[in-house]
């Protein structure tokens, strides 16, 4: 199976350009362009020196010694939660704002849930000397102040959005409505694989260099480029996006993807959107979405700020319909347990994002040959708070 | 003959099309707000549907879906309310909304219950033509619906040409690059832009939308176009079910009266 986006912008039956007259410039300028500046050598050159010498890669792929042992399988850890600013985002950030440069943009807006798409965003428009607007909900602000405070020690303005459930979804409605009255000067830094395209695709190229590491270090560490799992959390999906990219058209490797089943996928509080969820259009892009019979947009609920988001990526909703990823879920308290599993083993307190991922492994069964990769997108140190709340540790 | 292009043949100049959101203020005020429209003068209607994320809509257009889906408004509500609305008036409607709820009702049985009831077009802001033109154009066409597309300033010769020659009744002429809502006035920027679209002489008539909220800027449109559409300082008029009646009326005149003052 070759997983490929088409002229249109489709992955299968998902993706395309679902967008309001008012966007089409914008984003035609932008699908014109992205492939031929993302071509440029000097482009090549600025983007992998910054991602070295700003971000700090290649982040390292460590063997998980402790955690291989208790799960009887060879599990390295991608260290995306060593990038600068803590998270695999940043990835995408420097890319975009590199591109919204030769665009010729002077001003940059993005949307947050969690806060580290818009610290990743504040912080290359800082380093670039860029006026930046960050979208976020004004729920989401209250319940992760600390990054607010960064983003505004980097310079950003931070707009609450108050429409709807001001959260995730309606910080992209805001920044949308943004960029239709501010057509021209703009450029809209998407945080994940969704949006119209070309978004979904540009931003899964930015991310790609996760996997792109991942096979060279394999290939040194143990001989071969390609592992038996890669195991990656999903809200949008921009990070499993990364880790999938150069997997997936090799069929041997099992790509398993997971998503926050909140409190459980019977208890209406949960962000499974491939359980729950089913074909819909939200923010340009037909994906897979959770919505009413009616098809209104149902707000999710997951521990994990960075997973609460009723769609994913068109990508995932192609992996999934194709059966080319397995979709699992793990609930806040799995999620959890497998957050402070992974500090106590490893001395590694994981966002609770990646921990997701960790709590997979209790669903998985391996053989002791498997070689296991699991993309610990980000670290923890924002989420603090909720670990000290949830307590038992 | 399909109602729109009846009314265009029939009026080429001041034509005014009212939007609201079906459901708001309250549930069941749809036919009400529909047969007062027609009373008072309105020359066309659009019903919108309400959706949880409306992108392209202002806050006050935003605040009538939440309320429009709080008071339990649905596609199959809405469908129910105006199943004998053509024994009622006369005047061509068109329906709006996102695509999302249009899909899971179903596209070709959205476009049945249409037909049934006798809807005239739709307007769907974030259908591209590209996918109506491949998936939905023979549905709706089968279905007497007319697509209405909408063209900003931002949007090139090229592609105006290419939606004109796509459209059928009107083409929907976006005022300026912003979201729905009342603005102060009409720019200069924007009077250019109107003028532009006017020199090409496109097949089908133009309505102007957004921003147009008083008899002041419906003049103005209307000397740029064969008339305008105007939505949020009609939902702002009708912000309660009491005494609809007479306030529809009142708002209406206030906008058709000719000010003369441009």
């Amino acid at each position: 199976m070759k997983v490929k986006v088409d002229d249109r912008g489709y992955y299968g039956n998902f993706g395309g350009a679902y967008i309001p007259e008012m966007l089409y410039p914008n984003v035609e300028e932008l699908r014109q362009n992205y492939e031929a500046i993302l071509a440029e050598p000097e482009f090549q050159k600025q983007f992998n020196r910054l991602l070295k010498d700003y971000v700090g890669r290649p982040t390292p792929l460590y063997l998980a010694n402790r955690l291989s042992e208790k799960y009887g399988a060879k599990i390295y850890l991608k260290r995306e939660d060593l990038c600068h600013t803590g998270a695999h985002k940043v990835n995408n950030t420097v890319g975009q704002i590199l591109l919204a440069q030769r665009l010729g943009k002077k001003k940059i807006i993005a949307e947050t849930g969690a806060g580290q798409h818009g610290v990743a965003t504040a912080t290359v428009c800082a380093l670039m000397g860029v006026e930046c607007i960050v979208y976020m909900g004004e729920v989401d602000m209250a319940r992760q102040k600390p990054n607010v405070e960064r983003m505004r020690i980097l310079g950003t303005e931070v707009r609450p959005a108050k429409s709807g459930s001001r959260t995730l979804k309606d910080a992209t409605n805001e920044a949308m409505r943004h960029w239709i009255n501010n057509p021209t000067d703009t450029h809209y830094i998407i945080g994940s694989v969704v949006g119209p395209h070309p978004y979904p695709e540009m931003v899964a190229r930015f991310q790609s260099v996760i996997s792109k590491e991942m096979k060279s270090q394999l290939q040194s560490e143990i001989g071969r480029e390609n592992p038996d799992y890669v195991i990656a959390c999903v809200g949008g999906g921009s990070n499993a996006a990364g880790a999938f990219y150069h997997y997936y058209d090799q069929e041997e490797v099992q790509l398993v993807a997971v998503e926050a089943a909140g409190k459980g996928n019977n208890t209406g509080q949960s962000a499974a959107t491939t359980t729950l969820g089913r074909p819909g259009v939200l923010h340009g892009s037909k994906t897979i979405l959770m919505q009413t019979d009616d098809g209104q947009v149902v707000e999710p609920y997951s521990i994990s700020a960075g997973l609460d988001y009723p769609g994913i990526g068109p990508v995932h909703a192609h992996l999934f319909e194709t059966g080319r990823a397995r979709f699992l879920s793990a609930t806040d308290d799995e999620a959890m347990e497998a957050g402070i599993a992974l500090s106590k083993l490893e001395g590694i307190i994981p966002a609770i994002e990646s921990a997701h991922a960790f709590a997979a492994l209790d669903q998985l069964e391996f053989k002791t040959e498997d070689v296991v990769v699991i993309n610990l997108s980000g670290r923890g140190d924002k989420d603090l708070d909720t670990y000290i709340q949830w307590g038992k540790y | 003959m399909n109602r729109i292009d009846q009314l265009f043949q029939n009026k080429r100049e001041r034509i005014l099309n009212v939007y609201f959101t079906a459901g708001y203020p309250q549930l069941n005020d749809t036919v009400s707000i529909i047969e007062n429209l027609e009373k008072s003068g309105a020359d066309m209607i659009e019903i919108g549907i309400p959706f949880s994320d409306p992108v392209a809509d202002g806050p006050t257009i935003q605040e009538s879906n939440g309320v429009a889906l709080a008071n339990g408004m649905t596609l199959k509500v809405l469908f129910d309310q105006l199943k004998d609305i053509r024994r009622k008036v006369d005047l061509p409607i068109v329906m709006m909304g996102y695509i999302n709820p249009i899909i899971q009702f179903g596209v070709e049985r959205f476009c049945q219950e249409c037909e049934s009831i006798g809807i005239d077009g739709l307007i769907l802001p974030d259908l591209p033509m590209q996918e109506y033109l491949e998936t939905y154009k023979p549905l709706f066409e089968k279905h007497g619906l007319y697509n209405i597309f909408l063209i900003t300033p931002q949007t090139s010769e090229v592609r105006i040409r290419d939606i004109d020659a796509n459209s059928n009744g009107f083409i929907y002429m976006v005022s300026s690059t912003s979201t729905t809502g009342a603005k102060a006035d009409i720019s200069e920027d924007q009077s250019a832009y109107f003028e532009r679209v006017k020199q090409m002489n496109l097949k089908n008539p133009t309505l102007i939308g957004f921003g147009i909220s008083n008899a002041k800027t419906f003049d103005k449109a209307c000397q740029n176009a064969n008339g305008a559409i105007i939505g949020s300082a009609f939902i702002k008029a009708i912000n309660t079910s009491q005494n609809l009646s007479g306030r529809i009326g009142q708002f209406v005149t206030s906008i058709i009266s000719e000010t003369r003052s441009s």
